[in-house]
């Protein structure tokens, strides 16, 4: 397919990992922010590819993973009470509550419903009118727009039956709390080039300059990767610290402005708490306060906040970018896909998932 | 879960701007995508889907510079090969 297939190209990738490789004069290691990312690199085993000084390590970019397991109990207690809907993305099923996950509540007879799009979401009200239904909305940048979309056509449409329960985050508040933990050795960033197409990336400008470190706007695809690295690399070579965008494809300088007028209408900005990593001031998006009746807290109470309980799970190290999966002691024995003990096992994005799935695959035969 | 997806734009329809739709062809996936956050795609353009809206038009000019920059890598060390072969 086009604007996909001439970035796997393995050749072009070879060359682009060769020049890395000419460019870096000693080590570096670079933050990929968002699991689409983690997600490529590990399936194309584009980190394999580049040399040894060059480490990659994983972001908390999986809105999946960092979703505070107090939302995942108050889902769950929803779609429990009889005469309601809950519906929600495919991977929220399986995330850990304190007590049971989604699916669970759902083989107990819940009506839980897996929704591609948040639309899919407010149709399912309409078809029902005499049953609640809550959209559990969950996403970074890329998503809040058409989220908020759901929540502006049920105010137009005069819903009566629809609400949200919102458990929205933003990236660069978390970058910036990464790169002022005491034990940061993040150098560069590439920065997630959907949040990006929504965001723009003037707002990267301030984190690049206080804190030292190049942000290069990156897709997804093998050779964005690769470019972004390179990118990077050349500007850390030449004590550089600027906002380079390697996905101009998609991402322009002020982003996308009628998804950013939408989301200022529907949502405001919050504290909110990661999974794993703890509470990020001005780190997500809840419903503005002229849509108060459509959240799913006014409808149904407020979510209680929950301390997360204690395992030998390493996820909240993994999210931070402190440990790789595989120094886990469960990883692939105790957690799996099938059996996670963490969330960054149980999304697809999750980097734990990631690694079980892919490692090994060498970039030519995956390109191909 | 910030996954997007290019896909040709093979019709659209609907006047309001929050409700106008495309038909949108994903390698012969063909569905129907919303256009609230791109007024300005037109037939024949690609967009990149995410959870059923498009996010951006796609640039055509700009998805070669990836490309262009290899090639102006591949310039650049032919030349230092020559110098260093002097």
């Amino acid at each position: 397919m086009k604007f996909r297939d001439e970035y796997r190209d393995p050749e072009a990738a070879r060359r682009f990992a060769a020049a890395i490789a000419r460019t870096a004069t000693r080590p570096w290691t670079l933050m990929e922010v968002c699991g689409g990312q983690t997600h490529a690199i590990v399936r194309y085993g584009i980190d394999e590819l580049l040399p040894a000084g060059i480490t990659l390590v994983h972001g908390p970019g999986c809105p999946v993973c960092v979703t505070p397991v107090d939302y995942v109990d108050k889902a769950i207690e929803i779609a429990d009470r009889p005469g309601t809907i809950l519906a929600s993305f495919g991977d929220m099923l399986r995330v850990p509550g304190s007590n049971g996950d989604l699916f669970a509540a759902k083989s107990r007879g819940a009506d839980i419903r897996v929704v591609y799009s948040p639309l899919d979401a407010l149709t399912i009200a309409r078809a029902n009118p005499d049953r609640e239904v809550v959209f559990f909305a969950v996403g970074f940048e890329t998503t809040a727009p058409a989220n908020a979309m759901a929540v502006y056509r049920a105010r137009r449409e005069g819903s009566r039956n629809f609400s949200m329960l919102a458990s929205h985050i933003l990236v660069p508040p978390a970058m910036r709390s990464i790169l002022s933990l005491p034990t940061n050795k993040i150098q560069g960033f590439l920065a997630a080039g959907h949040v990006c197409t929504i965001m723009g990336f003037e707002e990267y400008v301030p984190l690049a300059s206080q804190f030292r470190v190049p942000i290069v706007v990156t897709g997804f695809e093998p050779l964005d990767i690769l470019e972004g690295v390179y990118l990077c690399v050349r500007q850390l070579e030449a004590g550089r610290a600027e906002v380079e965008n390697q996905y101009s494809r998609s991402v322009r300088r002020d982003g996308n402005q009628p998804a950013q007028k939408i989301m200022r209408e529907v949502f405001r900005v919050v504290r909110r708490r990661w999974r794993g990593i703890g509470e990020i001031e001005e780190s997500g998006l809840g419903l503005a306060e002229a849509y108060r009746d459509l959240d799913a807290e006014t409808r149904f109470g407020l979510v209680v906040s929950r301390e997360e309980r204690q395992s030998d799970c390493i996820s909240g190290l993994v999210l931070c970018g402190e440990r790789k999966p595989p120094e886990c002691p469960a990883f692939g024995t105790r957690c799996t896909p099938e059996h996670p003990l963490g969330v960054t096992m149980v999304s697809s994005e999750g980097a734990c998932a990631a690694y079980y799935r892919y490692r090994g695959v060498p970039v030519a035969e995956a390109a191909e | 879960m910030c996954l997007a997806v290019p896909g040709k734009i093979l019709a659209i329809a609907g006047e309001d701007p929050i409700m106008r739709v495309a038909r949108v062809d994903f390698g012969g996936i063909v569905k129907e995508i919303n256009l609230a956050y791109t007024p300005e795609a037109e037939i024949g353009a690609y967009v990149l889907v995410h959870v059923g809206f498009a996010i951006s038009v796609l640039d055509e000019e700009e998805a070669g510079r990836v490309f262009e920059h290899l090639r102006v890598i591949g310039e650049i060390e032919a030349e230092l090969g020559v110098k260093v072969r002097q």
